[in-house]
């Protein structure tokens, strides 16, 4: 009886385990199967670097779109990168204990804020601020990184501050016996032995950038165009996808799952790049 | 095993449940799928209808005229709602019927004091021609140009109507009339154009070539940017769906229209 109930549940796992993976390779297939035909039929390099995209006259040029995710997710990243960091060092070292487990989940809890409140903040506070302060129509790059940058900030600081948390008290200790000062023990010590830890944190939140669509359709303005000043308005890869999706029949449906194709590689090169400069910092160790 | 059977008790509770709620008096279903900007409109008149007939449960989705057309095809909805100029070919295989006449209206932030623009100056701003407000007569700013995505059916229409232009490449693009309206109403420099039907007191219209985008000077036929409301169904359409189409063509429904907003068929 025993055993076989070990086997089943170990059935069952498996089984589990596997239906993730398989889903996210049936998603593959299936953009992949309907996107790419059509690159081969536009031309890829046409495809990814022209910069003229009106699907109802026959051009599908996704250029603009491209560099706008990857400015608007380098920009969320500038800001909320070192905020969020900063915030993790500052509750794990700075601040009483208590209070940290007070705050942490406050943190946390601005993760279940959804992404259309963000946007709906976006375009009613900071678009207006941007364009009286900035110039330009307010809707643009940089109230989309800001925007985003804010939005990542729980998974950057409690990853972080996990991390942070799991450096061993003895390594602080130590620093603080060698005559170190707080700060130096800090920066030298604690962070360096959870960077790895750190820079999973930005990765994942790299991911959640670049893949946010509704609060990115809502304050970017969605013009394609290649930014030329942050605040110009940009069109990102996933905005594209969801804004005309509704409308688009035929070649026009096929040009959207090859955006989806682009979107799927660069996330992937994005992801092993980072997963490469983690392994050779921990090699270098 | 008391495990097992309490999962067994919950299983067959829910079963008893999904099977209950499934019965009671069958309703006879219709789904409209279709045109974001006559979406509002259609929800009001089925739930006139379904008040007067509770045997009837009538179902709206947006989507977009290109969808609604994709969808009466398909069967995936029985009626679909399209606001164009004109069908496109796939249509042809479905009838149709025009339920109603729709303006594009011209919209402006009410800080704007400029009241009127001539289609020409329309066209010159949507294409990128006209890029300061000076140039046709308000202040010195940049005109900040808000369009629908591509494949909107009020894009569509519009652009036909005004001359078939190249949208501008610095146009801010919105995914619906309501999102239209908030932009619009949030930037001083910004024009837009939405169904006249939705214009609130946020925005403000501009007369095109001196007429306004009112019933009046939609119905003389001297206000230039008006689309008919199609709705399009297959031929082998039920009977309940056919009282329904009966219906909105009736003076009642008619009448409900244009109370709301938008200009008779006839």
């Amino acid at each position: 009886m025993k055993f076989n109930s070990e086997t089943a549940v170990k059935g069952v796992l498996t089984v589990v385990a596997f239906s993730a993976l398989a889903s996210l390779l049936l998603i593959a297939v299936f953009i992949f199967k309907e996107g790419f035909p059509f690159m081969l039929k536009v031309g890829i390099s046409d495809f990814l670097f022209s910069s003229t995209w009106n699907p109802q006259a026959g051009q599908y040029g996704i250029y603009p779109m491209i560099v706008a995710s990857l400015y608007v997710t380098l920009g969320a990243m500038l800001i909320g990168a070192p905020l969020g960091v900063a915030g993790a060092i500052f509750l794990n070292e700075f601040v009483p204990p208590p209070v940290m487990r007070v705050i942490k989940p406050t943190i946390e809890l601005l993760a279940g804020i959804p992404s259309v409140v963000f946007g709906f903040l976006g375009v009613m506070v900071l678009a207006p601020f941007i364009r009286e302060h900035f110039g330009g129509p307010g809707l643009s790059l940089l109230a989309a990184a800001v925007i985003l940058g804010i939005m990542v900030l729980p998974t950057v600081i409690s990853i972080s501050s996990d991390a942070i948390g799991a450096v061993p008290n003895s390594y602080r200790e130590g620093a603080l016996a060698l005559g170190a000062t707080r700060w130096q023990s800090v920066h030298m010590v604690t962070v360096k032995a959870a960077r790895s830890g750190i820079i999973a944190s930005i990765i994942l939140a790299m991911g959640r950038a670049l893949g946010e669509t509704m609060a990115v359709i809502m304050v970017a303005g969605n013009t394609v165009k290649v930014p030329h000043a942050v605040t110009d308005p940009v069109r990102t890869l996933t905005a594209n996808i969801a804004l005309e999706m509704a409308n688009a029949t035929g070649m026009a449906r096929e040009a959207l799952f090859a955006t989806g194709v682009v979107l799927f590689v660069v996330i992937m090169i994005l992801n092993s790049i980072a997963r490469a400069t983690l392994k050779r910092r921990g090699a270098n160790k | 095993m008391r495990t097992m059977r309490s999962a067994l008790f919950v299983i067959g509770l829910l079963t008893s449940i999904v099977l209950l709620t499934g019965c009671g008096k069958p309703r006879e279903g219709i789904t409209l799928a279709g045109s974001t900007a006559f979406q509002p409109f259609a929800e009001k008149l089925a739930d006139h209808y379904m008040a007067a007939h509770p045997d009837v449960a009538i179902t709206i989705q947006g989507g977009g005229s290109a969808l609604g057309i994709q969808s009466a095809l398909s069967g995936a909805a029985q009626i679909g709602m399209a606001d164009l100029v004109k069908l496109p070919k796939e249509a042809d295989a479905l009838k149709s019927i025009v339920v109603a006449r729709d303006g594009i209206a011209v919209v402006v932030n009410p800080a704007n004091t400029l009241t009127g623009l001539t289609l020409e100056q329309v066209r010159g701003i949507f294409a990128g021609t006209i890029r300061n407000w000076n140039e046709v007569g308000g202040a010195d700013h940049t005109i900040a140009v808000i369009s629908r995505e591509a494949g909107s059916g009020t894009r569509s229409s519009f652009e036909q109507i005004i001359g078939g232009v190249t949208l501008t490449a610095d146009a801010l693009i919105q995914d619906s009339n309501g999102t239209i309206r908030e932009t619009v109403a949030n930037d001083a420099n910004a024009v837009g154009y939405l169904s006249h039907g939705l214009i609130n007191e946020k925005i403000k219209p501009v007369t095109v070539d001196g007429f306004s985008c009112g019933e009046q000077d939609i119905q003389s036929g001297d206000y230039k940017l008006v689309r008919p409301v199609f709705l399009v169904y297959r031929s082998d359409a039920r009977p309940a769906c056919q009282a329904f189409l009966d219906y909105l063509l009736t003076a009642e429904a008619q009448d409900l229209l244009h109370q709301n907003g938008l200009i008779r068929a006839n």
